[in-house]
């Protein structure tokens, strides 16, 4: 080897050396960014869990004042008839402003009474009257009861809203804030479990709202939609799998179906509100509708689902049965759809978890009603869970924010649950063959 | 009585042939001719029963406004529609205007007579057609009769038919979007609104109302949309892609296992949920950097509708590039790795160019999703049409309008509503283009290595 030759070859190692280094460090920086990508991702999820549950989980519990209500028979049965209609017109408010001024004697004049009033929630009065109207042995005694607290007051008490705030944020007056501390100071102050939170329908009132109307309406609108979707994503499935011919029709129903998957949602709400309200006449704001607009939109998910599944049943399963003499529907239906009837019903569990957590195209329908009551049927008027959420995040009152992360947790919660299930059923019925 | 002509039918099917000791002789098992029969008995039926149901009542409603004197009858199709619902409302024993109820007391009768006489009619009609059914399909129960042949075409049918629902649907929306959208274009010139500069939509409910004539230049919802979209583009697009590149290329089974479902998480929660997060903190968030930097942020601005969805478009990108990439040949890496490549030169030069069609399809249906995206804009972006590209001004989109212009009571003819019809059918045809194009490029990509 000449010394030329040498030299040209330790230039090139040291080339290959030096140029070595530099890719190995992009190398690692490129492994780098990707890592760090990935993990940003996770750091959304959390950061959204995080935020949404540290704002929400107080309103699982609600202040609530300990009165010795005195249920005067000279307020609400004058006449000791016990007539019904006069206990439930009767002036309940009246018994919790004695027992209010009982706990706090200095309290006096119009304006101070009116400010006292203002700590007890509008709707406490009816609660009362309900307990009455129950058990009628109550009027003439007195009963230590819990009496929910008003929404500015709960805040306080959850240290949501500061104390030394002036004016904006904090609504309540000094002196308000002094008969709380007393009651507090007397042990009459506490947090206790929500339970209008699950069992009544929308209020004006934060602390009256409740999530049950919207859930019993998403309820019965996936109840329809499972009705709908479910059977007759597994026929079309079934059919394009096993029966259908290959031409250009096929062809076009398969493109169609992929298509309508990626369609926007609320393009279906405008198909709803034209063809099934406008159209048909059916009622607004109704579940029935509801649940057919929100079928029609998880319809392709559980076809291309349940495809799949078909897909997936070995040919010498169809082959066997054949042999045996069994017709093509016969095949079909006894043999290859109960085989992948887990896979399809992995895909509807998934289909009906995204069909809860969508609200475009209930708007479009009317589904954003204030709607107190809580739905009895298909056709009465409801809300749906995720609207719920919506129409809550627009409310100014600030006990809101808190009902509303509230109300996404719950429906997160049925959500994580729905996949759970699925996820269960693909692994324990998941059959290798 | 379809489950009871079932066990007829069957038991029919049975003795025709002289008990169960002669059953093979029937060309069919017995419960075949059951099915027979059920479905002749039961399925007239229920088909009368859906015809019945979607045009019972607007022949009623048709009949009841007809009755109506003149003097109510003569009123515009809104009153019209408010007249209606005050006589079903009547009718339902709810209550209405005192004042109105006497007027229409006669015409909610005659609804409710007629209600009640339609459904008796029905009933009689279904048990009619079901017993005709019965006996006709009783007459054919001969031993020789292929039940099964005829249940399997009826079941194969309703396979079919089954299979073009989808089709149905998109017909649907097309033409109820289509139609409401061409009385659009009747009032407001197809120019105008594709190419007009300003978008407010108030229309005046009096004449000498101020300011309120209505101008319907759509440009102003497009370029907010086309501003938000690509903010979220630009977040969700790289993040999206190293985040698949790392999860197929690098990252091991145990860190895939986690990350994987985690990413699944994010993509099942519901946009209402992200609006909400947008719409609490981080439009706030950005709010006070802003203030913080001397930049006036807007507090709904573009920026923060744009991030957030970006965030939720994040998993939709990084699971089809997912896709994607693991269907690039194992061939091609091995032949780059034997050439002295390291990893991330494999993934650039050798991968990435090989599944570039794939990840732009996949780019291409993450902008359709980010288009037609509705509540996080509705929640987290302004509803103020303005014309600008700066994205710490509030815009508004073509989705937020068409909630706002429809949700509420208004009158459906009114321009207004109309418009939300127009805005949709953009809104479909330009994702249905974009699906269409997307699909066909990763299935033309996936045809290439299969």
């Amino acid at each position: 080897m000449t010394a030329d030759e040498k030299r040209a070859q330790e230039e090139t190692l040291r080339r290959v050396r030096a140029s070595l280094a530099r890719r190995y460090r992009s190398e690692r920086r490129f492994r780098l960014f990707g890592l760090s990508s990935a993990l940003l991702g996770l750091a959304f999820v959390a950061f959204l869990f995080v935020t949404i549950i540290g704002n929400g989980y107080t309103a699982f519990w609600q202040t609530q004042f300990k009165l010795d209500i005195y249920f005067d028979p000279a307020v609400i049965d004058p006449d000791g008839q016990a007539d019904p209609q006069q206990l439930a017109s009767a002036n309940y408010r009246a018994l919790i402003r004695d027992a209010l001024q009982s706990e706090l004697p200095d309290v006096s004049g119009r304006r101070e009474m009116r400010e006292l009033n203002r700590l007890i929630s509008a709707g406490a009065e009816f609660d009362l009257r309900d307990e009455v109207v129950a058990n009628v042995a109550l009027i003439g005694s007195t009963r230590e009861l819990w009496i929910t607290a008003d929404d500015e007051v709960d805040m306080l008490v959850k240290g949501h809203v500061e104390r030394d705030e002036q004016g904006g944020a904090r609504r309540l007056s000094d002196s308000q804030l002094r008969w709380i501390d007393a009651l507090a100071a007397d042990g009459r102050v506490e947090q206790r479990f929500n339970v209008n939170f699950f069992t009544r329908g929308d209020s004006r009132d934060p602390e009256q709202a409740g999530i049950a109307g919207a859930a019993k309406g998403s309820l019965f609108a996936l109840l329809v939609t499972l009705v709908i979707a479910f059977p007759l994503g597994i026929a079309a499935a079934v059919y394009l799998e096993e029966f259908a011919p290959r031409n250009r029709w096929i062809d076009l129903v398969e493109v169609n179906i992929n298509n309508l998957a990626a369609v926007p949602s609320i393009v279906f709400g405008l198909l709803g509100l034209s063809v099934f309200l406008n159209f048909f006449g059916l009622p607004r704001s109704a579940p029935l509708v509801g649940g057919l607009v929100l079928s029609l939109m998880t319809l392709p998910t559980i076809i291309i689902a349940s495809r799949a599944a078909i897909k997936s049943v070995p040919p010498s399963v169809r082959e066997a049965a054949l042999g045996l003499g069994a017709s093509q529907v016969q095949t079909v239906l006894h043999h290859v759809v109960p085989l992948a009837m887990p896979g399809m019903l992995t895909g509807a569990i998934i289909g009906m978890a995204r069909a809860l957590g969508e609200s475009a195209p209930l708007l479009m329908i009317g589904m954003v009603a204030f709607i107190v009551e809580v739905p009895q049927s298909i056709t009465d008027p409801a809300t749906a869970l995720p609207v719920q959420v919506f129409l809550w995040a627009d409310s100014p009152e600030r006990a809101f924010v808190e009902r509303t992360s509230a109300a996404t947790m719950v429906l997160l919660a049925f959500l994580l649950a729905m996949n759970a299930v699925a996820i269960w059923l693909r692994n324990k019925f998941e059959r290798r063959w | 009585m379809a489950v009871a002509s079932f066990v007829l039918g069957r038991r029919r099917s049975i003795a025709t042939v002289g008990g169960y000791s002669s059953i093979r002789s029937l060309h069919s098992l017995p419960k075949y001719y059951g099915y027979y029969a059920a479905i002749w008995c039961g399925l007239p039926g229920l088909l009368l029963v859906a015809a019945w149901l979607s045009l019972s009542d607007s022949v009623i409603t048709g009949r009841v406004v007809a009755s109506l004197p003149e003097a109510l009858r003569g009123s515009s199709d809104a009153q019209l529609g408010l007249l209606v619902n005050d006589i079903k409302n009547l009718a339902a024993g709810q209550f209405v205007n005192p004042n109105r109820a006497v007027e229409l007391g006669a015409a909610a009768e005659l609804y409710n007579s007629l209600q009640a006489s339609a459904r008796w009619i029905l009933s009689g009609l279904i048990v009619a057609l079901g017993l005709a059914g019965f006996l006709y399909s009783a007459t054919r129960l001969q031993p020789d009769f292929r039940a099964r042949n005829k249940v399997e075409t009826v079941i194969k049918a309703a396979l079919v038919v089954a299979s073009t629902i989808a089709i149905f649907t998109t017909v649907g929306i097309l033409l109820s979007v289509l139609f409401e959208a061409l009385r659009f274009f009747q009032k407001i010139s197809f120019t105008e609104f594709l190419f007009g500069l300003t978008w407010s939509p108030q229309t005046a409910l009096r004449a000498d109302q101020v300011g309120s004539s209505g101008a319907f230049g759509a440009i102003p919802l497009f370029a907010g949309t086309l501003l938000i979209s690509g903010i979220a583009m630009f977040v969700a697009l790289p993040i999206g892609l190293m985040t698949a590149v790392y999860l197929t290329e690098y990252a091991s089974p145990r860190i895939r296992a986690v990350i994987k479902p985690v990413l699944e998480i994010l993509a099942g929660i519901p946009t209402v949920v992200y609006g909400f997060f947008a719409a609490l903190t981080v439009a706030p968030l950005l709010r006070d950097l802003g203030t913080s930097l001397g930049l006036e942020v807007a507090s709904e601005s573009a920026l923060g509708a744009g991030l957030v969805m970006g965030v939720m478009i994040i998993p939709f990108v990084s699971s089809l590039t997912d896709d994607v990439i693991n269907a690039v040949p194992q061939a091609m890496r091995d032949g780059s790795y034997a050439l002295g490549a390291t990893k991330s030169e494999t993934v650039k030069r050798v991968i990435l160019p090989a599944a570039l069609p794939g990840i732009v399809g996949g780019a291409l249906l993450a902008v359709s999703r980010a288009i037609g995206e509705t509540m996080i804009v509705v929640m987290a972006a302004g509803l103020a049409a303005n014309l600008t590209v700066n994205p710490l001004q509030a815009v508004t989109t073509v989705t937020v309008q068409i909630v706002t212009l429809l949700v509420g009571d208004q009158e459906f003819d009114s321009a207004k509503t109309l418009a939300a019809f127009a805005l949709g059918l953009v809104l479909f045809v330009v994702t249905l283009i974009l699906n269409v194009f997307a699909l066909h490029v990763v299935r033309k990509y996936r045809e290439q290595y299969e």
